[in-house]
């Protein structure tokens, strides 16, 4: 009986701690995971719900079907902003990894007063997009900018107004956000070229490949990962692209740089259309979710099959 | 015994009646006027709603021209907790009357007698179901043309009064080497043009037809395409840097003497008074050319139904304080409009105020008072932001103004 009472006695507080030993760790991340299944989930699912309603100011609840997603495409407006977007994440995609994989192979020579260099092409990621819009606005401005500068050195014909000629406007967007973002694509890829196995680099030179031969059958396919990785977090900047939009053009001139993203915000906020913002919303969520799950399923299986 | 509780249980509640009114007036005020002259303007508010014993908690929402405050208020009403009065205008005032959000503020309308003082355009903006719901604080009058008048004499040339002589003028300016129209490049300010084209050219009827009633035969109308030649034109007479230009920077080009037309309305006034500049000397306002009228533009207070005494109390007091004749005047020389009732004494005012409350009784005896489109007065958001749309697209492009009305119908239509 004493024994039977002892036992409970010391086994009581053993078995709390046991149980939660086991269970901590879900109870400690419990809290977010329930935050982001309803502030993200949950609302993806809202968003999705409200874009078959027909919605204005205030959200209504009764669905109308996909009468939605056939009017959003008579809009000039979302056309411009769909075709600007495929303009603008192809060229920001492409060039920002071009540039970011250049500069970090010279980086990777072993060069003089390369700390000072890379911190010099990463320090643009530092700042916010509206600082870069609105420095880059300066620039390009036709009165003050370069075109004033270079006109005021004496090349009198000299003419850079992109910004304000709609058919050029979105590719001044295009050279800001490349500058901002080749430097981190360069980081991404520096770190990754310093973790290649140097004794297959110095097997590749005996056996007499050359440096370009190197770079392009050994060090880059070894660090493909690092693409998925820089791939992916510049795509979704591409789409959310929007303190960048409003800082340098707010979507002039006309509506020549909108994006979907301020398409989505001016529906919202400014045309009491929630039903067409939402819809907006979901296009773009299906767009990311296109491009990324099969790029993700060929990676994830090819990293398997090694 | 029983007769001294009765007495002073009796002078108990008449104590509690006089107190009350006077020491529970509470009002929660939701506005956007957040810069210079017209945080100036809503602090001449405050202090008399205090001088009248309320208490006043201010809720400004600085940014975005009313979009950020747009977020708040729906968030608020949607919670159940919606702030005393709000500064919404135009059609927004019918969709939250329409949601039964709005208070009803016969009571004081009747007592002020609000039906007697107000142009009855306005008066259809402020109530819903011929019920008062909101209070106007002000009228601004969008068609005036901003003239810088030594420009003009070196040309040798007189203030235009059609369109035709506008564009005549506007060429012999620009054979001088001078930038007829400060203009700047954001959809807001293109509309703004555009209605005061098509006023010039249409008409008041036409200009309600097309802007008010969105009459798909008037918007497809050939004067509507002579409104949208008429925009093309006016494009030509722009300097080549205007998209993105904010409009105080347009006003201050007319100002400097490198433009010499602005077309904008009131507000622009306060840049000329900040710079000390005197209406009839160093500037010239004028009607827009064509057609006579008036493009009303107005702020208001929207009233919410609000529970408690306290609150209610107050809402009837803050209504009834702005609509009373020391704060319009007060607070419409300070803002650059002129008083939304019509029995403000003007000889505080300066030449274009005075001008403009004349015209305006004028245009409402001659039924040519129409609401602004581009500001937010006639439409609902959804189908002025088509107009929006399709008139900075055109005006920025070289769209042809037969194609303008055919996409203008589609957008309208999509957005109704």
């Amino acid at each position: 009986m004493a024994d039977t009472r002892a036992g409970a006695a010391s086994g009581g507080p053993a078995r709390v701690a046991g149980w939660l030993q086991r269970h901590l760790p879900k109870i400690v991340v419990a809290p977010s995971v329930i935050a982001a299944l309803v502030f993200f989930y949950g609302f993806i699912i809202w968003t999705a719900y409200i874009s078959l309603t027909g919605s204005r100011m205030l959200p209504d609840y009764e669905l109308i079907g996909f009468q939605n997603y056939q009017d959003i495409w008579r809009l000039s407006r979302w056309n411009t902003a769909v075709w600007n977007l495929a303009i603008f994440g192809v060229l920001f995609i492409g060039v920002s990894m071009l540039v970011g994989c250049v500069l970090a192979v010279l980086l990777d020579q072993r060069i003089r007063a390369e700390g000072a260099l890379r911190t010099i092409y990463l320090y643009p990621m530092a700042i916010s997009y509206i600082v870069t819009g609105t420095a880059w606005r300066w620039l390009m401005d036709p009165e003050i900018g370069i075109e004033a500068a270079v006109r005021n050195l004496g090349w009198e014909s000299f003419t850079f107004d992109w910004i304000t000629n709609r058919d050029m406007a979105i590719y001044t967007i295009v050279i800001a956000a490349v500058w901002q973002a080749s430097g981190f694509v360069m980081a991404m890829v520096l770190a990754a070229l310093r973790g290649v196995d140097q004794e297959i680099i110095k097997a590749a030179w005996l056996d007499g490949a050359s440096l370009p031969q190197i770079y392009r059958r050994i060090i880059i396919p070894s660090i493909r990962p690092v693409f998925l990785g820089a791939f992916v977090i510049l795509m979704h900047l591409a789409i959310k692209t929007f303190d960048l939009i409003m800082a340098m053009t707010s979507g002039g001139p006309g509506t020549a740089t909108s994006l979907p993203a301020t398409f989505m915000y001016d529906m919202a906020f400014q045309r009491d259309r929630l039903d067409l913002a939402a819809t907006s919303a979901v296009m773009m969520l299906v767009t990311v979710t296109a491009i990324i799950v099969p790029y993700l399923y060929s990676e994830i299986r090819a990293g398997r099959r090694d | 015994m029983n007769m001294l509780k009765g007495t002073l249980f009796a002078s108990a509640a008449l104590g509690l009646a006089a107190a009350t009114p006077a020491a529970a007036q509470t009002a929660e005020v939701l506005h956007y006027w957040t810069s210079g002259g017209e945080a100036a303007a809503v602090a001449s508010l405050r202090e008399a709603f205090e001088a009248a014993g309320g208490t006043w908690i201010d809720s400004p929402i600085a940014g975005g021209g009313g979009d950020a405050q747009a977020t708040v208020l729906r968030s608020r009403v949607l919670a159940g907790d919606p702030p005393t009065a709000v500064q919404i205008k135009g059609p927004n005032i019918q969709d939250w009357a329409e949601a039964g959000s709005l208070a009803n503020l016969d009571e004081v309308a009747a007592q002020e007698h609000w039906d007697d003082i107000l142009p009855p355009l306005l008066r259809d903006i402020v109530t819903y179901e011929d019920h008062y719901v909101a209070v106007p604080v002000n009228i601004h009058r969008v068609n005036w043309m901003w003239i810088n008048p030594e420009l003009l004499a070196q040309v040798d040339a007189e203030v235009p009064t059609t369109w035709e002589e506008f564009n005549e003028v506007a060429t012999r300016l620009q054979d001088a080497g001078i930038t007829p129209l400060a203009h700047g490049g954001q959809p807001w300010q293109d509309a703004t043009v555009f209605e005061t084209v098509v006023l010039g050219i249409g008409g008041p009827d036409f200009y309600r037809a097309a802007l008010v009633d969105l009459d798909p035969d008037a918007l497809t109308s050939d004067t509507m395409i002579e409104v949208f030649d008429q925009m093309r034109t006016l494009r030509g007479f722009v300097d080549d840097n205007f998209p993105g230009r904010d409009w105080n920077l347009a006003t201050r080009m007319v100002m400097n003497g490198e433009a010499a037309f602005q077309i904008m309305g009131d507000w622009a006034k306060g840049e000329f008074a900040a710079a000390g500049l005197e209406p009839g000397t160093d500037y010239v306002c004028a009607p827009t050319p064509g057609a006579s009228g008036y493009i009303l533009n107005s702020d208001s207070f929207a009233f919410f139904n609000v529970e408690g005494e306290d609150r209610i109390a107050g809402q009837n007091l803050l209504a009834s304080l702005i609509l009373g004749p020391e704060f319009q005047e007060t607070f419409n020389l300070l803002k650059g409009s002129i008083p939304a009732r019509n029995d403000i004494d003007m000889s505080g005012f300066d030449a274009c105020a005075q001008q403009s409350a004349e015209d305006l009784a004028a245009a409402v005896a001659d039924d040519s008072l129409v609401p602004s489109m581009a500001h937010e007065i006639a439409i609902p958001r959804a189908p002025r932001g088509a107009f929006l749309d399709v008139v900075t697209e055109h005006f920025n492009s070289d769209m042809s103004s037969e194609e303008a009305v055919e996409r203008l119908l589609e957008e309208v239509e999509l957005a109704q």
